[in-house]
């Protein structure tokens, strides 16, 4: 069975994901790609009538017993310098990043 | 005499309020514990097996001494003072370190994280510490909880299974049950998405629960697969879950998918005993379609005999208590499981990692960049290990407009097909009105460290049986059933109808006691053999 993930589509995908990788790397991943693509593949067995219903949750959440949504109240969060001090370069509380893709305009 | 780490926190809660031990002796206990087994702790420098290695157990990335002795200070301050010192006061924990907690690394078990310090307390930490609870450490795991075996950490060497250290103790809260299983903590927070609490609590010989998706605040736990994540728990003995369960249960004004169902006691109803209840065998958790272990070809096969063998040893036991097995029950689309998170929990994960850029917190590549796009490829490239990689790949491919072949629909009506079995299981008007179902947890017990590892294939595949509960969003609970003839802890597994934990915790519990003579409940792990009793 060909590879359904092409070094080109891998390419595509890495380059999606903003990842940098190594070039052995990348070809271990691709092969286990393409080997768990034929475990998913198992699901193509599977007959599913038009009517089956996708559940994108497992357990219903009927209304009696989802959480009111709260009051929309001003309230203090206190954690701004913790937040910042997380930040790997900060200059006067701004986040400091390097040049952003961009297109100058005519 | 039991040191006083490898007693239940349930007996440890009696003697502190009795006067006969304080919360400090305890957690000095557990850290005289750690001292003996843990090892050398692990780090993220690149990894040269040393010949201690696999003797020793590894269950933390970190050992958090100084906030323990403060907390369990307090603990015996406060009861000095005649106050409350609540139901798990001065009870040592281990948390999964995929929980926040305040002012301590928070890493996920990723170099990407490896600098970030939570600024807040995950929800479920934040009960047991309101507890009494005092937190001895943060527990290693699979990187972002992607995997069966805790080796994909970026903190090596990875956790040894307390029964054979050079075996894996499950995953991806391999810390965590390890930890119990060694005395390293009494009881210890994890979190579940495809069977990550039940796989490793079974591999370790102890009883893991996974709740209700929906019963536990998911606040403050690192996000993998939304839909699909539990916070889950590793305990001793079955009263110690249920013990623990009452204290993180419940709705949060943070948690808008945590529900608003009332907590019971869980303690209330636990030596109801099992008589009249129906308790389900299926056929379709013993013989079902996974890898060969050897070639790694999908084919139809049996699960490991010794395991299958307790799964009915349990029923036989229960039977003769008064429970009605109700056999041959069909879950055909167990087998589906993995291949439906296959695709659901890539494309939920690769979502949930688009927030780790090197811009705002955790690793930034500290190098030249050409640009800001640059510095997100070089700072996840080098930050991510395999795993979240391999996550975030799929993730978009089964998404991708392009080429996803309707493969994520597809997962989703999968979906649908794994949560009618077990409706049609637990409905109290259908043919079975089960109470609970009773199955294995895993195909077979613990692997060699480095057998499975770098097949993401064969090791997705140990989530074989516990999975589709993710899937249903059903609760589960893990017990220790025996011991293989390789001395390896069995695990076998009890499923119950949402939200009905005090169930599950009953079986659990009437099994317990119907075994409790079993010469295999004396036996020690091998790593504790070396250490002295006092």
């Amino acid at each position: 069975m060909p590879d359904s993930i092409t070094p080109e589509i891998f390419r595509h995908l890495v380059d999606l994901a903003a990842l940098e990788l190594d070039e052995d790397e990348a070809e271990y991943l691709r092969r286990q790609l393409n080997g768990q693509l034929k475990a998913i593949a198992e699901l193509e067995s599977i007959e599913l009538d038009s009517e089956t219903a996708v559940t994108s949750h497992g357990v219903p959440y009927p209304d009696a017993i989802r959480p009111p949504l709260r009051s929309d109240d001003v309230r203090p969060a206190n954690e701004a310098d913790d937040i910042l001090a997380q930040a790997p370069a900060t200059e006067e509380r701004y986040i400091v990043v390097p040049d952003i893709p961009h297109t100058e305009l005519e | 005499m039991t040191d006083l780490c490898d007693r239940p926190a349930h007996e440890l809660v009696g003697l502190l309020q009795s006067g006969e031990t304080s919360a400090q002796a305890i957690l000095e206990s557990t850290l005289a514990r750690i001292d003996a087994v843990e090892g050398r702790p692990p780090t993220t420098a690149p990894y040269i097996e040393q010949p201690d290695d696999r003797t020793r157990v590894h269950a933390y990335i970190a050992v958090t001494r100084d906030l323990a002795r403060r907390q369990a200070k307090a603990v015996d301050d406060g009861l000095a003072a005649g106050r409350d010192p609540g139901p798990l006061a001065g009870v040592p924990v281990a948390v999964k370190d995929i929980f926040c907690v305040q002012g301590t690394p928070s890493t996920a078990g990723s170099r990407i994280l490896e600098t970030f310090v939570s600024p807040y307390t995950a929800t479920p930490v934040a009960r047991l510490e309101a507890a009494g609870a005092v937190v001895v450490g943060k527990a290693n795991l699979d990187e972002f909880a992607f995997g069966s075996s805790s080796e994909s950490s970026a903190f090596l060497p990875p956790p040894g299974n307390p029964w054979d250290p050079r075996r894996v103790p499950g995953g991806s809260s391999g810390g965590s049950a390890a930890a119990v299983a060694a005395g390293e903590a009494v009881v210890s927070l994890g979190t579940d998405t495809a069977g990550s609490v039940r796989q490793p609590a079974a591999f370790c010989g102890v009883v893991g629960l996974k709740p209700t998706y929906g019963r536990v605040s998911r606040y403050g736990l690192i996000a993998f697969a939304s839909s699909l994540d539990c916070p889950a728990l590793v305990t001793r003995d079955v009263e110690d879950a249920a013990l623990v369960l009452g204290v993180i249960a419940g709705q949060d004004a943070m948690d808008a998918t945590a529900a608003v169902v009332p907590v019971p006691d869980y303690r209330e109803t636990l030596d109801a005993g099992v008589a009249g209840l129906r308790i389900g065998l299926s056929p379709d958790y013993i013989r079902l379609r996974f890898p060969d272990p050897v070639s790694g070809e999908l084919r139809q096969q049996s699960i490991a005999p010794e395991v299958e063998a307790a799964v009915h040893e349990a029923a036989q036991a229960l039977a003769a208590a008064g429970a009605e097995i109700v056999e041959g029950v069909p879950m055909p689309n167990t087998r589906f499981g993995v291949p439906a998170y296959f695709v659901i929990s890539r494309v939920e994960a690769a979502s949930n990692l688009h927030r780790y850029d090197g811009v705002k917190y955790g690793y930034r590549f500290p190098g030249e960049v050409a640009d800001l796009k640059d510095l997100y490829r070089k700072s996840r490239g080098r930050g991510f290990g395999p795993q979240p990689k391999l996550r975030i790949l799929m993730g978009m491919y089964v998404s991708a407009e392009q080429y996803e072949k309707a493969y994520y629909p597809r997962a989703l009506r999968v979906r649908t097909r794994i949560r009618h079995d077990f409706e049609q299981a637990f409905d109290p008007a259908g043919p079975y009105r089960l109470d609970a179902l009773l199955t294995p947890t895993t195909p077979a017990t613990a692997f060699e460290i480095g057998a499975v590892y770098g097949d993401s294939v064969l090791m997705q595949y140990a989530d074989l049986l516990t999975v589709p509960g993710n899937h249903a969003g059903v609760p589960g609970l893990s017990l220790p059933a025996g011991l293989d003839r390789q001395g390896l802890p069995i695990g076998i597994q009890l499923l119950g109808a949402d939200f009905h934990e005090a169930m599950l915790l009953r079986v659990g519990r009437a099994y317990e006691s119907l075994t409790a003579s079993a010469g295999w409940r004396r036996v020690r792990p091998a790593v504790l053999q070396s250490v002295g009793s006092s």
